[in-house]
């Protein structure tokens, strides 16, 4: 949908910017007017951009402690299970659980869970798989990958108002400032 | 992360650098370009020829997107075919048995034992770039990882096949894992055979997770890219127009609708660097269980509390060379590679080589001594019998390529210059295999002379090995053809526009816009 229907609602107002440093700072005068459904889309991910947008830490972190406590006790748990409990092994009358023999396996599941946890924690995150997108019908988005920044300001937002963001947006330098609709 | 004083005199190095063109930097493309600097208080440039995100994008995109090189067609037509001999192989091997090989009565274990640990040793650069140099904040690594991360996968591939068909009876391979099965007998989790299971799995599951989890933007950007020449109608005919719907839709999916939000990279980073904090201790435990395999067992030679440290050294090792193995080609044959992957890259690689081959080094001389020093005969004998025992030329072999060869490296001519390093990394490839075939025909000694059997291999034992690497050019020639080769958003985060900042410090983070403003707009 290269042409953009003039029926549709609008979702959004989208303007470019030109390097890091300059929507680093177009990022702090958003933060600062009190914008929430806005983002910045860059081809990097700029340095201390999430300071200039008021980001809180993100919670992979969470995710991943989750994952380790369920690998590690999981994987000892299995092994408990099968070799000290459901099928007895005796070798040389050693105790059947001795913990030592079973921490190769725990932790490389430890790290499995985790790491598989990093992942889909950061996807879960960000609402990803999603294939489609009002931005995707936006053709100057698909620059972004390349070499442009561009902040967005969703209509969702308390704050949006199609004058005052599109004034705000251009004084903090932005250019081609258009509006993107509805898919 | 500008606040360091190198990065600034680099950066009026590169600034100044501009006004007079190669004035002070030496430029020859052959080895020097510019990046070999002695002063350490100097940071040579990342990437070279003056390169913008747009000009970072369209090259490293256009490897993908290009019809394929001349030469690439042949080297996929042969390595399939090599591959196609070894799948062969293995199938001769499935259905007749284990015999066809050249097993004996105390070498059980033969050919297969040592190609999987061999391919696992060389699969351990990929994480080992990704993420230990990640940590440590290495960024000449961003040019070289997917590359690297690739290979690991594909050696990983490799190496899983042999266990798989060294069991004999593959249709039991099964009861490796821990699957409810109706006898009710579960796996015995106190062998290393099993250890080495669950390592060599988790190993391929994470370097395959942070390898697609670092390639999800430059998917997106391959998908926009596609996307967009859709959008202009640039293709003509009904069979291009159908090839770039097949690309956007490709890419599209296993983008998984990437979209470079800040709010997204923020998430993305911090899994990133948590992979990166878990695949760390995971690169070196995996080699440690794999040396688990010999080094639990009781048999002298192999019964040593060196092996993990020394598997992990020969692994990153191996590792290490195998990727300039593939890179030096690469670099010669796709134009605009040289400016990422610089001389400086090469020469630190190939300082790693030297380094670690000096402790694969240090563990053989080690392990006689101890051998001497331990008081056990048996031990004794069998170091005896690996260095002047009917296995002489393998030691010979490995002892010079693994130890003598990498210490070309001291000199400065040996290390920046492609054609050479390229030898030497061959020679350290062939060196570690034998290092792996030294440990195991240790077997052919035992205890008894009596059973004394000396360990040939067939010509089957030979060819599944050549169809493995078969197997392995395959999957990187595909590689290289429809993926991004190079990290672009990385390559783009080290270019010097990608400061917010500025080429100034990083205090106050104002005042630095209108000096950087004008760098990110060319193209």
């Amino acid at each position: 949908m290269a042409e953009p229907r003039t029926d549709a609602p609008i979702w959004g107002m989208t303007a470019e910017y030109e390097s890091p440093a300059a929507i680093y700072h177009a990022a702090e005068r958003f933060r600062d007017a009190g914008y929430a459904k806005w983002d910045v889309y860059a081809p990097i991910p700029i340095h201390g951009i999430d300071q200039a947008m008021g980001l809180k830490p993100s919670k992979v972190g969470w995710f991943v402690a989750v994952g380790a406590i369920v690998g590690v006790s999981g994987g000892l748990l299995m092994q408990w299970f099968m070799n000290a409990f459901a099928y007895q092994i005796n070798v040389a009358g050693k105790p059947l659980f001795a913990w030592e023999q079973f921490m190769p396996v725990t932790f490389e599941l430890g790290i499995l869970f985790s790491a598989t946890m990093a992942l889909l924690a950061m996807l879960t995150l960000n609402g990803l798989p999603r294939w489609n997108h009002p931005l995707f019908g936006h053709d100057r988005f698909l620059r972004v990958s390349d070499d442009r920044f561009m902040i967005v300001v969703e209509s969702k937002d308390p704050k949006f108002d199609a004058e005052a963001t599109r004034r705000l947006l251009e004084e903090c330098g932005g250019t081609h400032i258009e509006t993107v609709v509805e898919e | 992360m500008s606040s360091f004083n190198p990065d600034e005199r680099t950066a009026q190095r590169m600034a100044g650098g501009q006004d007079r063109p190669d004035a002070e930097r030496p430029r020859d493309p052959e080895t020097i370009d510019g990046t070999i600097i002695d002063d350490p208080s100097v940071r040579p440039p990342l990437v070279l020829g003056d390169r913008d995100f747009h000009s970072v994008t369209e090259t490293i995109c256009g490897w993908a997107e290009n019809p394929a090189p001349k030469w690439w067609m042949p080297a996929f037509l042969i390595s399939s075919a090599v591959s196609g001999i070894g799948t062969l192989m293995i199938l001769y091997l499935i259905i007749t048995g284990v015999g066809v090989w050249g097993l004996n009565s105390p070498v059980m274990w033969g050919w297969a034992i040592v190609n999987f640990v061999w391919w696992v040793g060389i699969g351990h650069a990929g994480t080992l770039i990704s993420a230990i140099l990640c940590i440590f904040k290495q960024k000449w690594r961003t040019s070289i990882n997917r590359f690297a991360e690739a290979m690991t996968i594909f050696a990983v591939i490799c190496a899983g096949t042999f266990p798989g068909i060294h069991v004999g009876r593959v249709w039991f391979a099964w009861m490796l894992f821990p699957i409810p099965n109706y006898n009710y007998i579960w796996p015995q989790f106190r062998s290393p055979l099993l250890w080495d299971v669950f390592a060599v799995g988790t190993y391929f599951t994470v370097s395959l997770l942070f390898w697609y989890m670092g390639m999800i933007p430059d998917l997106a950007t391959l998908r926009d890219r596609a996307l967009k020449r859709l959008h202009m109608k640039a293709a003509v005919g009904p069979i291009e127009i159908a090839l770039g719907k097949i690309r956007a839709f490709g890419y599209g999916f296993f983008a998984l609708g990437w979209r470079f939000s800040s709010r997204g990279w923020l998430n993305y980073e911090k899994a990133y660097i948590l992979l990166a904090g878990l695949a760390t201790p995971l690169v070196l435990s995996v080699h440690s269980v794999v040396s688990f395999d010999f080094a639990v067992s009781i048999l002298p030679g192999w019964h040593t509390t060196i092996f993990p440290p020394y598997f992990v050294a020969g692994a990153i090792f191996s590792g290490f060379a195998m990727v300039l193995t593939l890179l030096i080609p690469a670099r010669e044959l796709y134009p605009g590679m040289k400016d990422f992957v610089t001389a400086r890259t090469l020469e630190n690689m190939c300082k790693i080589i030297t380094l670690t081959g000096l402790i694969v080094g240090f563990a053989y001389a080690m392990e006689f001594f101890i051998a001497w020093y331990g008081g056990n005969v048996f031990e004794s004998e069998a170091f005896i019998i690996r260095a002047i025992g009917p296995y002489w030329w393998a030691y010979a072999i490995m002892f010079s390529c693994n130890v003598l060869s990498p210490q070309v490296f001291w000199f400065k001519w040996a290390r920046t210059t492609p054609w050479f390093i390229f030898i030497v990394t061959i020679f350290v490839n062939i060196g570690m295999w034998f290092e792996r075939f030294v440990i195991v025909t240790t077997l052919s000694s035992d205890f008894l002379p009596g059973s004394w059997r000396y360990y040939a291999p067939t010509y089957v034992d030979v060819l599944t090995f050549v169809g493995s690497l078969g197997i392995f050019m395959t999957l990187f020639l595909l590689f290289m053809r429809f993926l991004p080769m190079l990290a672009i958003s990385e390559v783009k985060n080290v270019l010097p526009q990608a400061d917010p900042h500025g080429h100034h410090g990083s205090e106050s983070g104002d005042g630095a816009g209108e000096k950087n403003g004008k760098e990110g707009a060319h193209g």
